[in-house]
């Protein structure tokens, strides 16, 4: 069985996250991981090929140059090979453009099963691996929370707002995973080792076949016409518990702003 | 006068707020078309006209219900392709997403996400989002094909003006492709009796705080008519179910008010809940961050505090 991952790299969210001069996220002035979602996928995938006979994880990211780090760490986690696809021209592509770059170096990948994290921790936009099952014309079983693959038949449990759902289909698939799914494991220092050796090979878009004006910001189907930091909320009261006169004041400021 | 699509999101007809929601944003942009898929409209229509649709179109087809998001996303494309809309609106839930990411690749449109705004501008829609947790305010418009928006609940108050409701069946084509994914069982999420963690316009969550103990978050949300959350490392304690987690990968909430209990406010609960209008918080720890984003702060003991204020809110009701 053959395991494809996609993988984001993505601005530190515990560090200060901004935007560049033209409006896209800041991806290299900034410090930047393997967004922690994605580690999801990735684990996920080391434990199917602990239950497959013969199974090999490729991991794919499509970034800048730093994004290699990405690729890194799922190497060291435990995934077999990485392909980084980075172009000068895929900068400030949106999801529609990322998912296109993504399905065409996926595509020559021809795997059994494509693992996604839930969302990235940037654009959290949650639309990149039904775009990719869409694009692939893969069966879409995304937000899994529970992943059993018996033979080719793969179910997944999915918790929506409404209901949990068993969702099933034959391989191929496309599954996303979301951070109940497992536990993903740190690297080891035998990871860390072994990681050094495994192939990176890297694309650009002549490589798949894309013309550099299908990507990109003047590509992108969507404009951001302006932003703003958000204006710093002015501070708020702040009283202590104080024997019951903090519950006083809570329940009346509760009622000046008629909640209650 | 423009065609507006609205993706009608409901549970056997009984139409969610952010139905009404949509449809009075997209009584800024055009007329209203609501569409619904698969079975119960009898009991969204009614729901549906008093909102300000002047169409409906329904489709009825076992394979919107029998599989995930594909045949939905096909369906509407095939809507889209004969309507014509200018702009089509969907709620943000995974699903709603789902659909959306799909009906963007099928139409060639640009796809717009977790809107908290949507207004009609020049050439278009104007969309206003909040990103980064909330630290930035970004507006956008779709410059691509049959512009698709996901709207965030609560994002804006809905406002009845009965629409003229033509109700048109549609007859889809899903194909083979799009029944792949199979849902062979549905788990009904049981109900609480209290209000929609999404819909809710008071949401009171409590963290690990709580110590594990969610008696006092619930009665002072039942006190107030609130819907109950959790952090992450409440539902990861096994305390509250998943379902109610608030925060990056729980739901997103933004109520009128938010009571953050026994809740450091790291990044990833921010996430889903900086968007709330008014907020409050009772944590120990004068230092905690979620301070720093707070209306009305208390700083002590919720298991105090909580039951207090519950019984100061009784005595006031009654
Ligand atoms: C990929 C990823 C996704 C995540 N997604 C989410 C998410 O969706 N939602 C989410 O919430 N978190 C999420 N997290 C976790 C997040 O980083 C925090 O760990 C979590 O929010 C902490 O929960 P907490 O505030 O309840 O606990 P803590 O951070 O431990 O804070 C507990 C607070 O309670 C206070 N306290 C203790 N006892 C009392 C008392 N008796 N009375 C009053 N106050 C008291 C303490 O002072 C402290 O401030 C995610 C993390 C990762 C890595
Ligand atoms: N640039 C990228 N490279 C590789 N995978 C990506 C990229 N962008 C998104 N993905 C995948 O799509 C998922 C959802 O991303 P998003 O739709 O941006 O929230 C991520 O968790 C990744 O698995």
């Amino acid at each position: 069985m053959k395991i494809v991952c996609c993988v984001k790299y993505v601005p530190d969210a515990t560090a200060d996250r901004k935007f560049a001069a033209d409006h896209t996220v800041d991806r290299v002035g900034v410090d930047g991981v393997l967004s922690e979602l994605d580690e999801y996928a990735v684990e996920e995938a080391l434990q199917i090929r602990e239950g497959a006979d013969d199974c090999e994880i490729i991991v794919v990211t499509v970034g800048p140059e730093p994004a290699r780090a990405a690729i890194l760490k799922s190497l060291q986690m435990g995934a077999d090979a990485g392909v980084h696809v980075v172009d000068e021209a895929i900068h400030g592509s949106d999801a529609v453009g990322t998912s296109l770059v993504l399905a065409k170096a996926v595509e020559r990948q021809q795997a059994d099963l494509v693992l996604c994290g839930m969302a990235s921790t940037d654009g959290s936009m949650s639309v990149v691996p039904a775009m990719l099952a869409e694009r692939l014309g893969l069966a879409q079983l995304t937000f899994g929370t529970e992943v059993a693959v018996d033979g080719t038949t793969v179910r997944v449990r999915r918790d929506d707002d409404a209901a949990s759902e068993i969702i099933e289909a034959t391989l191929p698939v496309l599954i996303s995973v979301t951070d109940q799914a497992n536990e993903p494991r740190y690297p080891s220092f035998k990871g860390i080792m072994a990681a050094k050796k495994k192939p990176v090979q890297t694309l650009t878009l002549a490589d798949l076949g894309i013309d550099s004006s299908e990507v990109g910001t003047e590509a992108a189907w969507t404009k951001v016409e302006e932003m703003r930091a958000r204006p710093p909320r002015s501070a708020g009261t702040i009283v202590a518990a104080d024997d019951g006169a903090g519950a006083e004041r809570l329940v009346e400021f509760l009622a000046s702003q008629k909640f209650i | 006068m423009t065609e507006i699509l609205v993706l009608v999101d409901h549970i056997n007809g009984a139409v969610r707020k952010t139905t009404a929601e949509l449809l009075t944003l997209a009584r800024r942009l055009g007329e209203p078309s609501a569409v619904f898929l698969g079975a119960g409209i009898e009991s969204a229509r009614d729901a549906l006209s008093k909102y300000g649709a002047d169409k409906i179109y329904t489709v009825d087809d076992d394979a919107l219900v029998d599989y995930l998001v594909a045949p939905k996303a096909e369906a509407l494309a095939q809507l889209v392709e004969q309507v014509r809309p200018a702009a089509t609106l969907i709620a943000s839930s995974p699903e709603g997403k789902e659909v959306a990411a799909r009906l963007a690749i099928k139409t060639s449109s640009g796809l717009i996400t977790d809107a908290v705004d949507v207004a009609q501008g020049a050439s278009g829609p104007v969309t206003t989002q909040s990103v980064f947790a909330g630290n930035y305010s970004v507006t956008a418009q779709v410059t691509q094909g049959r512009p698709i928006i996901t709207v965030k609940p609560n994002s804006v108050t809905p406002q009845e003006s009965q629409g003229a409701v033509v109700e048109k069946s549609f007859e889809v084509e899903v194909s083979a492709a799009a029944k792949s994914a199979r849902i062979v069982e549905r788990l009904p999420r049981e109900a609480t009796g209290r209000p929609e963690l999404t819909e809710a316009a008071i949401v009171v969550s409590g963290g690990r705080g709580t110590g594990g103990n969610f008696g006092p978050v619930e009665e002072f949300a039942d006190a107030l008519g609130a819907a109950v959350g959790a952090s992450r490392a409440a539902v990861d304690s096994g305390w509250y179910p998943h379902a109610y987690q608030v925060g990056q990968t729980g739901k997103t909430v933004s109520p009128q008010l938010y009571v953050a209990t026994g809740i450091s406010g790291a990044i990833q609960h921010r996430a889903g809940m900086q968007t709330s209008k008014t907020i409050v918080a009772i944590n120990k720890d004068d230092g905690a961050p979620i301070f720093e984003l707070v209306d009305f702060g208390v700083v002590g003991d919720l298991h105090a505090v909580l039951p207090a204020a519950t019984e100061l809110i009784r005595k006031r009701k009654s």
